[in-house]
């Protein structure tokens, strides 16, 4: 059956551009996109008016936890997948931090199994890369690439022991595996739970200098430069880190770089009277780190934007900062927290999608993530301007550690479809 | 008097109104403890809960003596050998003791901020007596009592916070309080135990002890939080103590006047040198501990009018 979107403003990151058009699709596939009053739009039996509304390729989010296996009570499959479908998220990439870790083929098919079951996205998932995340063996990175896995990650745990890391990045490379790390040296950063600086000292907590990053990042960079790895940094949000990231790409070696949208959105004052839905891995930075990082994702130095989505519960937050989990959920607010970005001048629409949609569908070796003939009908229609106050006990998560709790924000999700179905809203 | 507030958290919530009306009530307490009959009925009824998760022997004492003395009923809580061991949290903690109803929670607690955590779950007021890395602000309110008695005033001294500065909650409330009064602040000591981000709290910094005494009203030591560090901070005790440990040399520089203060415990002979500790004309080391009992009444009589007063008109005193 084929469908038309019209009257839509459709959001190109691929063409970089925003257009007044149609778009239609066969079953789940793009047929085409027109301009309005250029290319008229083909016969099809049925139609949708957006009515101005945004049509952007859906989110593909890479990084994102559900706590299946270990603590479902913090989030599930079913769960996540109802809170990417309300984000305008079509595709989950979930990470193995899991407990136990995803790092064999088999709990990689149970995942995958429950995830088709139950969510009504799309879900990949990236394994570890050494067994139990303990940076000691690798794992069967082969299998697990035929099982689905589309990339390989120790998530923040710092993979300390170079040449057990030197080794995975060769074997992976043979593999053409895509290699993703937390960059920072681990050293300075234990049992730090803030960024340094005057709010830190004040705050009396334990700090860890944003140089830790660079550190990290550095030291990876020259084992990408000697293995010859495909490598992506999972979150990188200091001005000190760009400089070495420019380099090495200048330099031609296969590095793409992440970053969380509350590193782009918030700073470490947020924190305020040691408020733990803002305790974050990597913390949270100042504002010049904050305006330098978007500034990079804006060139495309930073490739790409995801929730880094890390459900908490209420007992694991209800504490004194130092004691309190790290992270936050991310996936109902990556779009409207984004837009921010959009309303303040700093990014076009275009730009932001080519960050959340285009690239890690390019990275990933996906085929979503643009509008143009042939990729999956995967597509978000939002109204950009909508404003509205965020009320964490509406999210669809198990856990509503946000950060964005009470912030008014611009920006709502009128519909989310996944090959072509309505998996949230209507037109 | 004002003193519009229902915790005292830290010092970073008072503004110099607040400070003086303390201190100048605290005054009048110094008075009471030196009677005979050393006793007020300003907290009778009340019940007054001492929570130290950290262990305390002088500070619990002073408050246990302070609450006393003003007719509360006072129970010490030796938290690190209870519950927490059991696994129960801070804020079950604090919800099962709010069912005891106490009026005045008294809390040591080893990580920043979990006093002010506490103090968002019950419905008593809640004195910080020290939490973690952050603010110890009834020790910074007692350091300027003395130095006001010593000195005649709290403005315009200058005034050196000497040793390990980065693991101290003393360091940040003197910091903080001294400033509010506008007195010049300098901090002094090894790199390793004196961030750079002090240099943004408008004060000076100096590596050097005599650059930094130089003509100081005020030497106050810290102590050298041995059980603190991680490793590794200073290469030994005896060369900390050769370069910033205070002695007749180095307190020479100092004006000829100066008052030297410690909060106690002291290591002599690691920062401090021992007879220096005990010369009367120099060290007020122990009307410290006098101004503790003092302030800590103060505070406390503060705290419950207010309390009895939101009690009594839903509104504070």
């Amino acid at each position: 059956m084929t469908t038309l979107l019209t009257n839509a403003r459709l959001i190109d990151p691929e063409a970089g551009t925003e257009t007044r058009g149609w778009l239609a699709y066969d079953g789940g596939t793009i047929l085409a996109t027109g301009a309005e009053g250029k290319t008229p739009a083909p016969r099809v039996d049925q139609t949708f008016d957006c009515d101005g509304l945004c049509l952007a390729p859906g989110i593909v989010d890479m990084g994102v936890k559900v706590c299946e296996p270990g603590e479902r009570h913090k989030e599930s499959f079913r769960s996540a997948g109802l809170a990417a479908a309300a984000g305008g998220v079509t595709t989950i990439v979930t990470r193995p931090d899991t407990n136990p870790s995803i790092d064999t083929p088999e709990t990689l098919e149970f995942v995958t199994r429950r995830a088709r079951e139950v969510t009504p996205v799309r879900m990949h998932s990236m394994a570890a890369l050494t067994k139990g995340r303990r940076g000691e063996e690798m794992t069967e990175i082969g299998f697990l690439q035929d099982a689905g896995a589309v990339a390989f990650t120790d998530c923040d745990h710092v993979l300390t022991n170079t040449k057990v890391f030197s080794r995975a990045l060769t074997y992976a490379r043979s593999l053409n595996a895509l290699v993703i790390a937390h960059p920072q040296e681990p050293g300075l950063s234990k049992g730090a739970c803030i960024s340094a600086g005057k709010f830190a000292t004040l705050r009396g907590l334990p700090s860890v200098s944003p140089m830790a990053e660079r550190m990290g990042l550095d030291r990876d960079i020259a084992l990408v430069e000697m293995t010859g790895a495909k490598y992506h940094a999972d979150q990188i949000t200091t001005a000190r880190a760009l400089p070495a990231l420019e380099r090495a790409k200048a330099n031609g070696l296969d590095i793409t770089a992440g970053i969380s949208i509350h590193h782009l959105t918030l700073n470490v004052l947020d924190v305020a009277d040691y408020r733990t839905f803002f305790k974050l891995t990597p913390p949270l930075r100042d504002e010049t780190d904050r305006l330098a990082v978007i500034e990079a994702v804006k060139s495309g130095l930073i490739d790409i934007i995801c929730s880094m989505h890390t459900p908490q519960d209420e007992e694991s937050k209800r504490l004194p900062f130092e004691e309190a989990a790290s992270g936050a959920v991310g996936l109902e607010t990556l779009l409207p927290a984004a837009l921010r970005l959009y309303h303040a001048g700093h990014l076009d629409l275009p730009q932001l999608f080519r960050a959340m949609s285009l690239n890690p569908a390019k990275r990933l070796g996906l085929p979503g993530g643009r509008l143009s003939a042939g990729a999956p009908a995967d597509l978000v229609v939002f109204d950009p301007d909508a404003p509205f106050v965020m009320d964490r006990f509406r999210l669809n998560s198990k856990s509503k550690n946000t950060p964005f709790d009470g912030a008014r924000l611009e920006g709502r999700i009128r519909a989310t479809l996944v090959g072509g179905d309505f998996v949230y809203g209507a037109l | 008097m004002s003193f519009a507030h229902t915790h005292l958290l830290g010092i970073e919530q008072l503004n110099p109104f607040d400070i003086t009306a303390l201190l100048d009530l605290a005054e009048s307490y110094v008075e009471l403890n030196r009677k005979s009959v050393k006793h007020s009925e300003a907290l009778r009824g009340l019940t007054q809960i001492n929570m130290f998760f950290e262990n305390s022997t002088r500070t619990q004492a002073s408050f246990e003596l302070a609450g006393k003395r003003l007719g509360a009923d006072v129970m010490n809580m030796s938290m690190q050998a209870s519950s927490i061991k059991k696994g129960e949290t801070l804020i079950d903690t604090a919800m099962t003791l709010n069912a005891m109803h106490p009026d005045l929670l008294v809390v040591r607690h080893p990580h920043s901020g979990a006093v002010d955590l506490l103090a968002q779950k019950v419905n008593c007021a809640v004195l910080n007596a020290g939490d973690g890395k952050h603010e110890h602000p009834t020790q910074a309110l007692l350091d300027a009592l003395t130095i006001r008695r010593a000195k005649g005033r709290l403005q315009r001294l200058n005034i050196a916070i000497c040793g390990d500065i980065a693991h101290s909650r003393v360091a940040r409330s003197n910091i903080l309080l001294l400033g509010k009064m506008e007195n010049r602040i300098r901090l002094i000591g090894p790199p390793t135990l004196l961030p750079s981000a002090f240099a943004e709290f408008g004060v000076e910094v100096y590596q050097d002890m005599k650059e930094g005494l130089q003509d100081v009203d005020v030497v106050m030591m810290l102590r050298l939080q041995k059980e603190r560090m991680d490793g590794g901070f200073i290469p030994s005790e005896r060369e900390y103590y050769h370069r910033y440990g205070l002695d007749a040399e180095k307190l020479a520089v100092a004006k000829p006047d100066a008052i030297v203060m410690h909060p106690g415990p002291m290591n002599r002979g690691v920062e401090i040198d021992g007879e220096i500790a005990d010369d009367i004309n120099r060290s007020v080391i122990q009307e410290q501990v006098e101004m503790g009992v003092a302030v800590r009444m103060a505070a406390m009589d503060l705290l419950a009018r207010n309390l009895r007063a939101k009690r009594e008109t839903g509104v504070m005193a």
